[in-house]
């Protein structure tokens, strides 16, 4: 059986009585069990898939059917579902079950998904490869000798693997963007505040939110649309409810306006990429849109505001893990001292990447450099946001590269952090600036590797941006 | 050449009784079983977010309004970043520059007697860190109660204005006071809902007319106003001596940390700047910059009561008492409220004080409770009152009776009426007490006649007893002279 089903295909075919749910549900199982051992895409599996599944059949057989009965969905897990590990990808909490769960979670739920598994990622969401987990690395489905992007790189392989139709991903720099170009397929990072917070360990906070990874566009609006809203348990939750959500079949492409950032495609950019992207931008053209050359010099600082930014925010989000009320404990020696126990506890539960980012993190803080690195940055991101906000007076949407390499090789870069953070080029200025922005399959290098082009665009423009994705994948070929 | 003086600035941490903590819907309370008032948000586990409680911003307004402070139209919370078991998420969030209150002042009065504003810097908010315990259990552990993290506190800090250690502990007081008023903090300091940590240095006059300034002390969490005062005078006198010995200035960098010993009184060394943490404060990003509106100032300022200082002069104004009656009433709110409703059923309002803040007050004390917890109304106090000054009791009877009442709850008439004791004023019925004592105390009365006005008290004394106490006194000592002319 295909398993390469869309929530709308897998709907169909349940409704005709070709499948149940059950079925489904063991063919995926299968599915993981003989090719999850070689991709690594999941830390922990839900072994009550199969109950779930039946549960979903009866309430299909009796018409109880919610919004997405049924619909599988994978979850990066940095994500809080009860009953399921929440590990981070890290030593720190290789045994630690919260006690509540995410907002979102909360929300798909009740309209009937089944989570079938928690998704390998970087640790703590630190990594752009899926390499700094501490349950190994993951394999990019598409070729086992490459990375499959991160950090979550275990959602968007299981994704591309076929394991599940979709996943739930977590983007603070690009981390839901990266992996799915890496992976050809679709990855949805929306506007900061749609989604809530509430549940998903805290890496950023000020640039992390909760993003999708499918098939196609329909599927992240499906997703969303179930979970966004303002929830009361996360301050910076929104209450907009972005337009268009549901109605894609009036998108159009005719006459849109799409600014392609010259900084992007610069000559630091693989040559490959650039020509997949250009052929697609003449595609669009000739459906109607309208492509210009638009250039965004404060770009250039992105990645060095990031950098700061995110581990400052970092090295205080990880504080809480000291090995004194839950997650790993190094308390060997019976006499121990509290600060011996926290600096033992965090010495074998960091790995070398999360540690690197929470002495710069502590270091950009620190009195005497607070107002060189910290505060510099800040004003610098303020004028990035509003670089952005006045070239959608002129634009609807924004096309960059995902990213401006191809995926790695398994192992290249892990040595060379700095080489790391400046790919990330394209996709930060979208989370420091809070917008959404999609990466969608663009097409594939001589190697067989996936291309993806990242469309940005104006905060809360969500629905108008997933119809223009939708609309791309279907009609731009 | 002057003698040496303290420049003192204080920082006050008040909880307030807010129904829930800061930022968790935790209860807030004092106690408990240990851990029994905590959740994910207030303990620190991954993915918890903070959300305000609105109260904890109601009652910074209210504050900020009660001291004449500026009430900011932007305010913000910031991380202020350490790490000790105490603190779950590693961190704790607080008000760095953005505070909510700023300016304001309360006022005093100086060693002199004449009237002294403190000024105060600014009032901020912050939540509370649990508390390390460490039991006498043999297992030599440390352990933590987290019920206390995450409530609210504010934190009130002065400009460095006092110039005493009496200006200190006036200060505090009137800062408690203030805060009992506007009813957000119980400010128990047994309780640690009112914490204060003092900055004192000494200004020293030198031969050639100049003066130095020397090296801040801060002390950390004193735990009683003796204990400031205590702090300051141990602090002005070492300090003194510690310059005649090194010569060292304050450079600005140069500020220590000293606890209080409670035992021996004395403040001990903590540790110098170099040893303290860089808090790397930056602004909390789970909390949106919070916008206060003129609509919610407004709304605050219904809720301010009438304050210490007005009040005491509107009691002495409006109900003729001495300003000492005044003072001492509304120095508690709860007792001058007391005072107040006893007024509404009589207009007798300098007996009334005088009667609350003698016979109410001793029992108060020697029960050690407060007058919420008093059983008897203010209207039975009131009409006891009464009873005494139109005559109808004695003096005598009304301190019985007022027995009586705190016994049964039943109302000063009613037990007077049970006990037939009103006042015996008809003369007929006194006049043949009288005269019956009169020829039964022959003696007494060949004393009276001598010139031993102790006869005439003895001659009273034998009215009283014979009329049960109900004889009034004053037509008693008439009828008694007249028959003895
Ligand atoms: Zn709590």
């Amino acid at each position: 059986m295909n398993t390469f089903l869309s929530y709308k295909e897998l709907t169909n075919s349940i409704k005709q009585k070709k499948i149940s749910f059950k079925e489904y549900y063991e063919t995926l199982q299968q599915k993981i069990i003989s090719n999850d051992k070689e991709i690594n895409s999941f830390i922990t599996v839900n072994e009550k898939v199969l109950d779930q599944a039946s549960e979903a059949d009866i309430r299909i057989a009796n018409g109880t059917n919610r919004l997405l009965e049924g619909m599988p969905l994978a979850v990066k897990d940095n994500i809080a579902v009860y009953d399921m590990k929440l590990t981070c990808g890290s030593k720190m909490l290789e045994n630690f079950t919260p006690p509540y769960q995410a907002t979102v979670i909360d929300r798909l739920q009740n309209a009937g998904i089944i989570f079938t598994g928690k998704t390998n990622m970087d640790e703590f969401a630190m990594g752009s490869t899926t390499e700094t987990s501490h349950f190994g690395v993951t394999k990019n489905p598409v070729n086992h000798n490459f990375v499959p992007g991160g950090s979550s790189g275990g959602s968007a392989a299981a994704v591309a693997a076929g394991f599940s139709p979709a996943a739930l991903g977590s983007d603070t720099g690009g981390s839901v963007r990266q992996p799915a170009s890496f992976c050809g397929i679709v990855g949805y990072k929306p506007t900061y505040g749609l989604l809530s917070r509430y549940g998903l360990t805290a890496f950023g906070s000020s640039l992390d939110q909760i993003g999708t990874l499918s098939l196609n566009c329909e599927d992240a609006a499906l997703l969303t649309a179930s979970m966004l809203g303002l929830d009361s348990k996360d301050s910076t939750s929104s209450s907009i409810v972005p337009e268009n959500f549901y109605n894609f079949q009036s998108i159009t492409i005719k006459g849109k306006k799409f600014g392609i950032i010259a900084e992007t495609m610069s000559e630091h950019t693989d040559p490959q990429v650039k020509s997949i992207i250009n052929a697609k931008i003449k595609e669009i053209e000739k459906h109607g849109g309208i492509a210009e050359v638009v250039s965004i010099p404060e770009l250039e600082y992105g990645v060095s505001i990031y950098y700061i930014i995110a581990p400052a925010e970092a090295s205080s989000n990880l504080s809480r893990f000291d090995g004194i009320r839950y997650g790993l404990q190094n308390n060997t020696d019976k006499n121990i001292d509290v600060k011996t126990l926290v600096t033992k506890t965090r010495t074998e539960g960091f790995g070398s990447e999360v540690k690197r980012r929470i002495i710069t993190g502590n270091f950009v803080l620190s009195s005497g450099y607070y107002d060189a690195y910290y505060k510099k940055a800040q004003k610098a991101r303020i004028l990035l946001s509003d670089k952005f906000k006045s070239l959608f007076n002129t634009y609807d949407f924004l096309i960059t590269p995902t990213s401006p390499v191809l995926p790695f090789k398994l192992g290249e870069n892990i040595d060379d952090p700095l080489k790391l953070y400046t790919a990330d080029l394209c996709t930060i200025p979208v989370n420091l600036s809070g917008l959404p922005a999609i990466s969608i399959p663009a097409g594939v290098s001589k190697e067989g590797l996936p291309v993806g082009m990242q469309i940005i665009a104006p905060s809360f423009k969500d629905g108008k941006l997933l119809g223009i994705g939708e609309y791309i994948l279907r009609e731009v070929k | 050449m002057n003698k040496p003086y303290p420049i003192i600035g204080l920082e006050v941490h008040v909880q307030l009784k807010t129904k829930t903590k800061a930022f968790c819907r935790c209860e807030n309370k004092y106690g408990g079983i240990p851990n029994s008032r905590v959740c994910p948000v207030c303990m620190g586990m991954p993915g918890m977010l903070p959300v305000l409680n609105e109260s904890v911003l109601n009652d910074a307004i209210v504050a900020g309004l009660a001291f004449g402070s500026q009430i900011a139209s932007i305010t913000k919370f910031d991380r202020k970043n350490y790490s000790y078991p105490d603190l779950p998420k590693g961190y704790q969030i607080s008000q760095y520059d953005k505070p909510i209150c700023s300016g304001g002042f309360i006022e005093i009065e100086d060693d002199n007697g004449t009237l002294k504003h403190i000024n105060i810097t600014r009032i901020h908010i912050e939540e509370d860190a649990g508390k390390l315990i460490h039991l006498e259990d043999g297992t030599n552990n440390s352990y933590v109660d987290y019920n206390r993290c995450g409530a609210p506190l504010l934190e009130t800090v002065s400009e460095p204005d006092i110039r005493s250690s009496d200006e200190a502990v006036k200060y505090l007081k009137s800062l408690k006071e203030i805060f009992e008023y506007i009813e957000i903090s119980d400010c128990n300091m047994e309780e640690g809902s009112l914490r204060c940590d003092a900055n004192i240095s000494m200004m020293i006059p030198l031969s050639d007319g100049t003066e130095i300034n020397t090296p801040i002390s801060e002390v950390k969490n004193i735990n009683s106003f003796s204990n400031v005062k205590k702090a300051i005078e141990y602090e002005i006198i070492r300090q003194v001596e510690e310059y005649h010995k090194t010569k060292e200035v304050n450079n600005g960098k140069n500020k220590i940390t000293r606890g209080f010993d409670d035992s021996k009184g004395i403040t001990v060394f903590q540790r110098s700047k170099e040893g303290e943490s860089d808090y790397r404060y930056f602004p909390e990003p789970d909390l949106p910059h919070l916008e206060i509106t003129e609509e919610l100032i407004n709304k605050s300022k219904l809720r301010l009561p009438e304050l210490p200082q007005n009040k005491r002069n509107r009691l002495e104004n409006q109900y003729g008492i001495t300003q000492y009656d005044a003072t001492t009433l509304s120095a508690d709110k709860k007792l001058s409220d007391y005072f107040e409703k006893c007024c509404k059923y009589t207009t007798n309002y300098k007996k009334v004080a005088n009667f609350i803040l003698t016979d109410i007050c001793s029992i108060l004390n020697t029960e050690n409770i407060s007058i919420i917890d008093f059983s008897v109304s203010a209207e039975d106090i009131a009409q006891l009152v009464n009873l005494l000054s139109d005559g109808t009791i004695s003096s005598w009877i009304a301190k019985s009776v007022f027995e009586k009442m705190r016994l049964t709850n039943k109302n000063p008439l009613s037990i007077v009426e049970e006990e037939s004791l009103l006042q015996l004023n008809n003369d007929d019925e006194l006049d043949t007490i009288v005269i019956k004592v009169l020829s039964e105390n022959q003696k007494s009365v060949e004393d009276y006649k001598n010139g031993k006005d102790n006869a005439l008290k003895y001659l009273m004394g034998q009215v009283m007893k014979q009329s049960k106490g109900k004889a009034n006194p004053v037509k008693t000592t008439e009828m008694l002279i007249e028959r003895l002319k």
